[in-house]
């Protein structure tokens, strides 16, 4: 599976406002149950990770990667992206605060790798991040993603 | 020599520190057995060297390895130096110093 396919169209949104962390993860989680990748407690299981675990999916500068267990309710292996036109803080000791929120579904330990080997890829390119970021609308955003991950 | 990646669940965050060291690793010609883990099972395996996210760092006090703490993990300079300097220590003493 390729990030292109692990990515799901309707879970993506720019610039969006959003007050904290919890809020950022609840919209993450509507939005993936919403395409039917995730059963809707998948959300507060990603949300109990965070409080059990501490902030530590802030992975990067401004780059969270949220995801519980795939017993949690994932339906399908999926990955959404939401980013925020004011940056919340997440807690991290060095990374916060946190304008691109990506969400993960693993339906087991394995399919999800490939995709997420090409994720790490791309983050780790300061051109990738420019693109995220500059991106005002959820559709430049799609087609931003869409094109780089196909290329 | 093992390097074990952790994270909460074993398959996110460390699957992709694992996947940046493994490609490190084979640049530098080094032999290593990379294998990520979650916290709920880590302590009850072994290890060398535990590369984890900065955060992570209440979770591996008195852990007996090597420990490495990555800030920025999708910066692979800082991987690359962190890891390649573990290795080089490990190899020249044993120790359970924090880098």
């Amino acid at each position: 599976m390729d990030l292109y396919e692990l990515l799901v169209p309707e879970a993506i949104q720019a610039k969006q406002e959003l007050a904290d962390r919890t809020a950022v993860i609840q919209r993450a989680g509507e939005l993936l149950a919403a395409a039917g990748a995730i059963e809707p407690g998948y959300a507060s299981a990603m949300q109990r990770v965070m409080d059990e675990l501490g902030p530590y999916c802030v992975i990067a500068p401004g780059i969270a990667l949220l995801h519980a267990r795939p017993e949690d309710g994932v339906l399908r292996s999926c990955l959404g992206l939401i980013t925020l036109k004011t940056p919340v803080v997440f807690g991290h000791s060095t990374n916060d605060p946190v304008d691109l929120a990506f969400a993960l579904g693993a339906l087991d330990k394995q399919s999800h790798i490939r995709a997420l080997a090409q994720l790490a890829e791309y983050l780790s390119q300061e051109g990738f991040l420019c693109g995220l970021r500059e991106a005002a609308t959820t559709d430049v955003l799609k087609d931003f993603i869409y094109s780089y991950s196909k290329a | 020599m093992i390097i074990a990646t952790l994270c909460g669940m074993g398959f996110g965050t460390s699957m992709m520190l694992k996947l940046f060291i493994d490609d490190i690793l084979k640049a530098e010609n080094i032999k290593a057995e990379t294998t990520p883990w979650d916290l709920g099972s880590f302590k009850g395996n072994k290890a060398d060297i535990v590369v984890a996210p900065v955060d992570m760092e209440p979770h591996l006090r008195d852990y007996p390895a090597k420990i490495v703490l990555v800030k920025n993990l999708v910066d692979k300079g800082e991987i690359k130096e962190k890891i390649l300097r573990a290795i080089d220590e490990l190899s020249h003493a044993e120790g359970g110093k924090t880098i």
